[in-house]
């Protein structure tokens, strides 16, 4: 076929676009900084637990403790983190840690005898986790399923902005609502011996969970194709019968990751703990006794601890397994939502 | 063929969206144990009008119906009257095929169990019978286990309709029901359709012309939301008394 030259004037001539070329470079470079921020700071706090594993070394030369490390600074290249963090566990005379101080069931670093038992750390973040996710799960999937299967629209359109506006919530107001009014209020009802426990922590941090649980799952539900709901209520179901044995089924892997999430979020949430369970180490089952959650203990001792020392590089230890746990738990609901729900609607 | 009784009759029917009116006046008849055809250019109501038949324009959110739907002789659309157990008189088959994500045994059972049908024996039964009548059974009996869809789209379809057999329905609507299907499996569907007309009153909407043709009794033809025209089926096809009728089957539009 003859080209004409009409087509060869425009068609042939192809155009180098600055504009389009440098967004997409600028998009793509931005992803992958968002993407390396999240792995060095997964380095870095496993980086900061590995000397208690590595045995002490023998020789200590005491230097200036007056020299500021920077730690944060992501201008420092590799090595140089490796060899300032080397030169600093020279620094003091740790005599490292062992496996059953670790177990223990003492939190007490800074006694002369340090304790680092975990225990009562993660007894005291999985009761308040257990506590709020008990809370905020039914209540949460609950008014996901009024809002995505039953409410009139209007209702959908205050409902589902005005939760979503509470995900947002200052932890640190919640905190303090438990802290001032909650604590005196449950102590009331309840007749307790102390203001500030577990069950106040759970109570507030459910809070903060149920928006998030909320969301996910309303999302989910909203995602169960209408001809299900149609299919059933042709068939002479109700409303309630549909949305039990059809709509919430047919959702489960979202609401199970919502759940997951949910899990997550209460465990890795800091000051809403700090301010309304105590923060006593204590490893009871009691629900109304304080705790001291993990999330918790590095808010509150992070601050104080000397750089470098054992406790340090303990807060860390607990620092990467709060990492591994929501890291955990992140991973199992992105793989239930994206695999499961899409499988189950396919049909395989 | 001689006429028989009127199961369902629509008297001045007027179907709203909001403002507008997606259904014009429209009074019409519905025989015992026979098939009523629908047929009409795309938008023109027919669908619309089926879904006022079990109600299930209700779930619409604007929707609103005006004159009478009569179900041996009782007005559905009257306050007093029970949607759930409408429903279950008046069953219904949609265009795309929606099985749950169930096992087959799961998606018939579905509606035995909501009425209260707990027994297994008894489900065994019901399941057996409804797949048989769907002319399913033979080829799902082996697997009754495996997912409602994992079957193939005409399967699923067929699975579709044993699942509303399962509830004893006596009148089927039935919202093209082939129309997404390959012309095999629209064949086996039709052949159905002629098969349960013996047990239901089936109303059927169609695109296809020649479907309807081939299996309703009586015809229908909705033109803007208006029934241009309804009579038996080759009268319809035949001798149609309406110019547009006749334009709309001659091909002349559509």
């Amino acid at each position: 076929m003859q080209q004409s030259p009409d087509i060869s004037n425009t068609l042939m001539k192809k155009r180098f676009r600055i504009g389009e070329f440098l967004a997409e470079k600028v998009i793509t470079a931005t992803a992958f900084l968002s993407f390396t921020f999240i792995v060095l700071i997964f380095v870095f706090v496993f980086r900061e637990t590995l000397p208690l594993f590595s045995p002490p070394e023998p020789v200590a030369t005491v230097e200036e403790l007056g020299e500021q490390e920077t730690y944060g600074d992501l201008v420092l290249t590799e090595a140089e983190q490796a060899a300032e963090s080397k030169e600093k566990n020279k620094d003091h005379v740790d005599e490292g840690v062992t496996v059953e101080n670790l177990a223990g069931d003492r939190w007490q670093p800074i006694s002369g005898k340090p304790k680092y038992g975990l225990l009562p750390l993660i007894v005291g973040s999985l009761k308040v986790s257990l506590i709020a996710v008990l809370l905020a799960a039914p209540i949460g999937i609950l008014a996901a399923l009024f809002t995505a299967a039953f409410a009139p629209k209007w209702a959908k359109e205050a409902l589902k902005p005005v939760i979503e506006i509470l995900a947002g919530f200052p932890s640190v107001v919640i905190g303090f609502f438990a802290l001032v009014v909650l604590a005196t209020y449950v102590q009331d009802t309840f007749g307790l011996q102390y203001r500030l426990n577990a069950f106040v922590g759970g109570v507030a941090m459910s809070l903060a969970v149920i928006p998030l649980i909320f969301t996910i799952s309303e999302d989910a539900i909203s995602a169960v194709p209408k001809s299900l709901t149609e299919a059933s209520l042709a068939l002479g179901a109700t409303r309630w019968q549909t949305a039990l044995k059809v709509i919430l089924p047919a959702a489960t892997p979202g609401i199970f990751a919502a759940v997951l999430l949910g899990i997550g979020r209460a465990f890795g949430e800091t000051m809403i703990v700090l301010m309304a369970t105590g923060n006593a180490a204590l490893t009871s089952a009691d629900p109304f006794e304080p705790v001291r959650t993990m999330s918790a203990t590095i808010g509150a001792e992070m601050a104080e601890v000397v750089f470098g020392e054992t406790h340090y590089h303990i807060l860390f230890l607990i620092g990467s397994i709060l990492f591994l746990f929501t890291f955990t738990l992140n991973a199992v609901a992105e793989i239930f939502v994206r695999q499961r729900l899409m499988k189950k609607f396919r049909g395989d | 063929m001689a006429k028989t009784d009127v199961r369902m009759k629509t008297e001045g029917l007027n179907i709203y969206y909001g403002p507008k009116q997606a259904i014009k006046n429209v009074t019409l008849d519905i025989f015992t144990h026979r098939v009523t055809a629908l047929i009409g250019p795309s938008g023109c109501g027919k669908s619309t009008y089926l879904r006022s038949l079990n109600r299930m324009n209700d779930l619409i959110e604007n929707a609103r119906v005006e004159g009478q739907v009569l179900l041996d002789g009782v007005n559905i659309y009257d306050r007093q009257v029970d949607v759930v157990e409408l429903r279950k008189k008046v069953g219904m088959i949609f265009q795309k095929s929606n099985p749950f994500p169930k096992s087959i045994f799961e998606n018939v059972a579905y509606g035995p169990r909501i009425n209260g049908m707990n027994d297994k024996k008894k489900l065994d039964e019901v399941v057996e019978r409804s797949l048989k009548q769907a002319a399913l059974w033979d080829e799902v009996k082996d697997d009754l286990g495996k997912s409602g869809l994992s079957l193939s789209g005409g399967q699923q379809q067929r699975l579709c309709i044993a699942r509303a057999l399962a509830v004893d329905p006596e009148i089927l609507l039935m919202d093209e029901p082939a129309s997404a299907l390959d012309p095999i499996a629209t064949a086996k569907i039709e052949e159905l359709v002629y098969e349960l007309k013996n047990t239901y009153t089936i109303v059927i909407v169609t695109h296809n012309m020649q479907q309807a043709a081939r299996v309703s009794d009586y015809t229908g033809f909705f033109y803007m939301g208006e029934l241009i025209e309804f009579d038996e089926t080759k009268k319809i096809f035949t001798v149609p008394a309406k110019k547009q009728t006749e334009d709309y089957i001659t091909g002349r539009f559509g």
